[in-house]
């Protein structure tokens, strides 16, 4: 009894939290002119006009540049930060790697307004560069967390062999140490693009005038009307979300299993 | 291959002293056991020979060169690690050929060593796996391999059986000596293993504390230890305290449990200037006979059975005599072992006997 109440309570959790998502696919594909029910015919038309849309591909390029960007500099900050924190003695590391991971634990919208007071009391003026430095601080802790797990587990003794063998440091680091970090690295990066790709709270309140990236054009689209594009946008959007992910993760098994036959 | 010398190297963590200062002249082509209890500094002076860790003081000459600024790609050693440490995304054959890489040995030439290592090891067909389908006696021997194939001045070995079974173990000690032994290298092996480092060393460094406590050949380490420490750490010894004394004009030493007991000048010497002496009976020096067995020339006691341990063909007893214990190693005899309680003969020789002192 008690078993099928948990079932079904489960059950319905679920269905609250993805109902809302399938019917947004399921719109997307609606001939109806308007983005409701009932569905009418199946139908491209909205994708198309989504695609014809010239601010909503700009946004598109500016969050595909924007979560690029931010995977990159920040999966690269991460791996030296860890490499720091794990290999080498570095005096107060234990705060360091707290104040690194920080901004997972600091609400959002604290941390959005704090970054933009920071620069106003520089004088800075809001700029892409500093949207994407913004997006750089809250994805690195995801890259650190993950980065350092999976360098802890590569022994020391194996970079010491191949310096034994004639690698200088810094060949240790690209013939060895990297290739093993690899999937994380590679995860790092993924999590890094995905969590900037949807990031909306931090890129309101940073982004310059004029600049707009999916969720914020989302966003605006909203305030004047709910077409049936958002719906289209919406799909495109649920297909980056969860398939960069999925096929993140597919790679990074592979090169995982590659290492450990 | 080249002599290797340690000149009073120090090593400190803080203000703690792991490794006072050492000295040490290994002659080319031998091999060396640095043997000692856990935490007494062998990893350490291992470490510092291999330019993973700096010494504090003092200096590390390979052949003619001091080697203490060379960092360690540049050193030229062979190193094999405990845990193996081979790299798990390369084959086996990537694993032996990543050194000869490093020193831009041409292809051919390369494959060549590469099988060449791989047979000296007895391991050809394995060219091809990763590390992880091997077995932790064949990934040993890839990482010995891959420590050989560059042909280093030194190679140095941190415990490097003791991540492997009894019986692996023991082959694995033959086919190292055998290596060694084909190829002529020096070697520093480290060890806790008191019988690994009597069978396989040329020279052996008994260190306790961060101290080298003697030095040389194994079997003359373990006949005539020069210090209380070693002769306790090797083998099973009695250690009775004793006084220098003399018998109608024999010198020797006298003790509660044994009385006099003549020594030859050699022993007696160990003693000058020594605060405290011992006297060192190896247990399986002394023989228990049947109470009513007939007397010989060795020096005889009576005493009595506390305990009997089999250990297979020997057994170990644990003997009282005039209020001392006693151990002893005899064999099986063909009318089994003294019991329990039973009162027993003692025999031991006098030449069997060594002398050790000991400073305040
Ligand atoms: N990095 C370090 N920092 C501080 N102390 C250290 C460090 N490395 C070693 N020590 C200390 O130096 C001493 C010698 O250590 P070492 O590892 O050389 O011992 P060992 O003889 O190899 O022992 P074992 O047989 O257990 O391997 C130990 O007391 C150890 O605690
Ligand atoms: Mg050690």
């Amino acid at each position: 009894m008690g078993w099928h109440l948990i079932r079904f309570s489960t059950i319905l959790v679920y269905l609250f939290m993805f109902l809302p998502v399938a019917v947004v696919v399921l719109l997307s594909f609606n001939a109806n002119q308007f983005g409701s029910f009932p569905i009418t015919g199946f139908s491209f038309r909205w994708f198309i006009e989504l695609a014809e849309n010239e601010a909503i591909i700009r946004a598109f390029k500016t969050s595909l540049l924007l979560g690029f960007l931010t995977a990159i500099i920040s999966t690269t900050l991460g791996v030296l930060a860890s490499l720091a924190l794990v290999r080498y003695k570095v005096p107060g590391s234990n705060f360091i790697s707290t104040l690194l991971i920080a901004p997972i634990l600091v609400p959002e919208v604290v941390l959005a307004v704090a970054l933009l007071l920071f620069l106003n009391f520089l004088s800075v003026h809001k700029s892409f560069f500093m949207l994407l430095m913004g997006h750089v601080i809250f994805t690195l802790p995801f890259v650190v967390l993950v980065v350092q797990a999976r360098l802890m587990g590569i022994r020391r003794d194996v970079e010491e062999a191949a310096m034994s063998l004639g690698a200088t440091p810094i060949q240790t680091f690209f013939q060895i140490t990297l290739p093993l970090l690899a999937p994380a690295v590679f995860a790092g990066m993924l999590f890094a693009f995905t969590i900037s790709f949807d990031d909306i709270t931090g890129t309101l309140f940073w982004k310059p005038g004029g600049v707009e990236t999916v969720p914020t054009q989302i966003f605006a689209m909203l305030r004047n009307s709910i077409s049936p594009e958002i719906n289209a946008l919406g799909s495109v959007m649920i297909f980056f979300t969860v398939g960069v992910p999925l096929l993140g993760a597919a790679i990074a098994r592979r090169i995982a299993n590659k290492q450990s036959q | 291959m080249s002599a290797v010398k340690l000149e009073n190297i120090v090593k400190k963590f803080g203000d703690f002293t792991a490794v006072h200062p050492m000295s040490l002249d290994l002659p080319e082509g031998s091999f060396v056991t640095f043997l000692g209890p856990s935490g007494c500094g062998k990893t350490t002076t291992l470490r510092m020979i291999a330019g993973l860790l700096d010494p504090t003081d003092g200096g590390i000459y390979v052949g003619d060169r001091q080697i203490n600024d060379v960092p360690i790609h540049k050193r030229n050693l062979g190193i094999v690690f405990q845990n193996y440490a081979l790299f798990p995304h390369k084959t086996v054959a990537d694993n032996v050929a990543f050194g000869l890489k490093h020193r831009n040995v041409p292809k051919e030439e390369r494959e060549r060593r590469v099988r060449e290592a791989l047979e000296l090891v007895q391991l050809p067909h394995l060219a091809n796996s990763y590390p992880k389908q091997l077995s932790g006696g064949q990934q040993q021997r890839i990482a010995l391999a891959r420590a050989i194939v560059v042909e280093p001045d030194v190679l140095l070995l941190d415990e490097p059986l003791s991540a492997l079974d009894a019986n692996l173990r023991e082959d694995m000690r033959v086919e190292l000596k055998r290596i060694q032994e084909q190829i002529g290298i020096t070697t520093i092996f480290v060890t806790h293993d008191q019988s690994e480092a009597l069978a396989m060393s040329d020279i052996l460094v008994v260190m306790s504390n961060g101290r080298v406590e003697q030095v040389g050949d194994p079997k003359d380490i373990y006949t005539n230890p020069q210090s209380r420490f070693v002769a306790d750490f090797l083998g099973t010894s009695n250690i009775l305290e004793a006084t220098v004394a003399e018998e109608n004009g024999v010198a020797g030493v006298k003790t509660d449990a044994v009385g006099f007991v003549p020594l030859s000048s050699a022993q007696m010497d160990k003693l000058v200037g020594a605060a405290n002496s011992y006297l060192v009976m190896r247990a399986e020096k002394i023989e228990l006979l049947a109470a009513d067995a007939p007397a010989d020339d060795r020096l005889t006691f009576t005493g009595k059975v506390e305990a009997v341990d089999y250990q297979g063909q020997l057994v170990r007893y644990f003997v009282e005599v005039n209020g001392e214990k006693f151990q002893v190693l005899n064999m099986l005899g063909t009318d089994g072992a003294m019991k329990e309680g039973q009162t027993v003969s003692v025999r031991f020789k006098s030449e069997d006997c060594v002398a050790v002192g000991e400073d305040a």
